[in-house]
């Protein structure tokens, strides 16, 4: 990964950084200029609580290349009480026990080493709240 | 605006086509349509193709292709909506006739996907790369999603979705150009390897290379080419949030429901008036929200309709009658005008044995990757 993207992803990948709608509240993961409810481009930062809902998930047990080694594993849209959602695996369980309801944290993981190189590239991951 | 009809048509088979490249397979379709027209020159060409330059290493299809079909010189374009390729092409065709640019267009779709390529990874660039693919999701994981999200707010269960690939294996048995000929059984689907929980292998369109075209000309010169043309009365295009996780409902398919919606007003018609439809069952679930957002089926309700027999040939609206993206193939960008194929031969009463008897009114629905991009297209028979 080339690493102008790696600086301009810290906010998201980091510091689970999104943004809010100054006009009409919308929060949105990761931060957008516009807003996708309402158009208005007053989008102000804010940082996400790091904890969720599971929304709705599966189980990759055909996963891409660069993931061959991690499956089977669980993936999951999780909603934060801020009301953004995000996509994100999720670890430290059973991949089959991660469904629509289930309460997460979210943590700062390493999420997949990319290309020949190995890269290594960080986000966020969501585990159960025990 | 004109109005436009299809004239002609041809198809590959489709299915892992060793011995085909993927100028071979244009050229076999865009041949077929051709003569079955009686078409001696193109005034106009889009090509549907999700991704030449990923599958086989081959961009600027549109000049390659009018090239080898002994047409260079003709304007061409290449078109990309990921797997609605296809339908988008359609679109552009149907408007470069209506509005008088040309009196001949081609439009056709083709794939090569088995070529090499990982094609988990070219599939999954049709979704969302920082926010989706980065976290290690594939096509089958989106569909499982929604999937789970619709077992969840309506009770659709893992037999709701086997009953969809039985019955678009039933229909594929009897399309001699689909992929696979074979009846499955609602054990077998259920028992077949789990791709992404809830879907398993039997509940997944597969990897295809294939090609389809189509020829269409003004309603009013159709007469030139065919006694039996096919009109196209309308269409609908439209988009939704790209990612899962920033749909109003991940188990609703809102691009697909204002596509159809655009595509019943600009016809005046209405899911009642439609006999036969062709949707993007790229996943089991697929078939049973494109049905809901599409209105053959309540919300909710689409689950039901395949077991029922509601969309299965002779039941009240017939659904991927020619096997649907999973049975007959899915060469991604074919797909779209492969669908229009299905209904033109309909219409016109040539489906054989997958024939839905007094066939008038037909339907096409056609999705880019997990339901962002959506065309309709209604054809009628003239």
């Amino acid at each position: 990964m080339p690493s102008p993207r790696y600086w301009r992803e810290v906010p998201n990948r980091y510091r689970l950084e999104g943004a809010k709608c100054a006009d009409c509240g919308k929060v949105t993961f990761p931060a957008r200029h516009v807003c996708p409810d309402c158009r208005g481009a007053n989008m102000e930062p804010m940082a996400l609580s790091r904890s969720g809902k599971v929304v709705t998930s599966t189980v990759v047990r055909t996963p891409p290349d660069d993931l061959l080694m991690e499956s089977p594993y669980a993936v999951a849209v999780v909603e934060t009480p801020e009301g953004a959602r995000l996509m994100v695996q999720v670890a430290d369980c059973e991949p089959e026990e991660v469904l629509p309801g289930m309460e997460v944290s979210l943590e700062f993981r390493l999420v997949r080493k990319e290309g020949h190189g190995g890269i290594r590239c960080y986000g966020h991951k969501a585990v159960p709240v025990v | 605006m004109r109005d436009v009809a299809i004239v002609g048509a041809g198809m590959t088979r489709f299915g892992e086509l060793w011995e085909s490249s993927l100028r071979d397979l244009f050229v076999e379709a865009a041949v077929e349509a051709l003569t079955s027209a009686g078409a001696d020159h193109l005034d106009d060409l889009y090509i549907g193709n999700m991704s030449g330059g990923q599958f086989v290493g081959q961009e600027h299809l549109a000049p390659l292709m009018a090239d080898h079909l002994g047409m260079a010189g003709i304007p061409a374009t290449r078109v990309e909506s990921a797997c609605a390729s296809g339908g988008a092409a359609l679109r552009l065709g149907y408007m470069s006739v209506a509005s008088g640019m040309s009196d001949v267009a081609m439009v056709a779709g083709v794939e090569k996907m088995t070529d090499g390529a990982d094609v988990t990874n070219v599939l999954a660039t049709a979704a969302d790369q920082e926010n989706e693919v980065y976290h290690g999701i594939t096509f089958p994981g989106l569909y499982a999603m929604i999937a789970r999200a619709h077992m969840a707010k309506y009770g659709t269960t893992e037999e709701d979705l086997a009953w969809v690939s039985v019955k678009s294996h039933h229909h594929g048995s009897m399309n001699a150009k689909a992929q696979f000929h074979r009846e499955v059984t609602v054990e077998e689907v259920m028992s077949s390897t789990m791709v992404a929980d809830p879907l398993t292998l039997l509940e997944c369109s597969p990897v295809s290379d294939g090609a389809a075209a189509v020829i269409l000309v003004p309603l009013d010169q159709a007469k030139k080419y065919t006694d039996r043309p096919v009109r196209i009365r309308g269409v609908g295009q439209a988009t939704s949030a790209m990612a899962l996780a920033d749909r109003r409902d991940p188990a609703a398919l809102d691009a697909v429901a204002k596509a159809a919606e655009r595509a019943y007003k600009a016809t005046g018609l209405a899911p009642k008036d439609i006999d036969v439809a062709e949707v993007h069952d790229c996943f089991a679930i697929a078939e049973i929200a494109c049905i809901e957002a599409v209105g053959f089926a309540c919300e909710g309700e689409g689950k039901d309709a395949a077991r029922s027999g509601l969309t299965a040939l002779g039941g009240k609206i017939p659904i991927n009658t020619s096997g649907g993206l999973k049975s007959k193939g899915h060469p991604v960008g074919a797909s779209g005008v492969a669908q229009a194929i299905e209904i033109f031969e309909q219409l016109r009463g040539e489906a054989g044995e997958r024939q839905v008897e007094g066939a008038h009114t037909g339907l096409t629905q056609n999705m880019g990757g997990s339901g962002a991009s959506s065309l309709v297209h209604i054809f009628e028979r003239v």
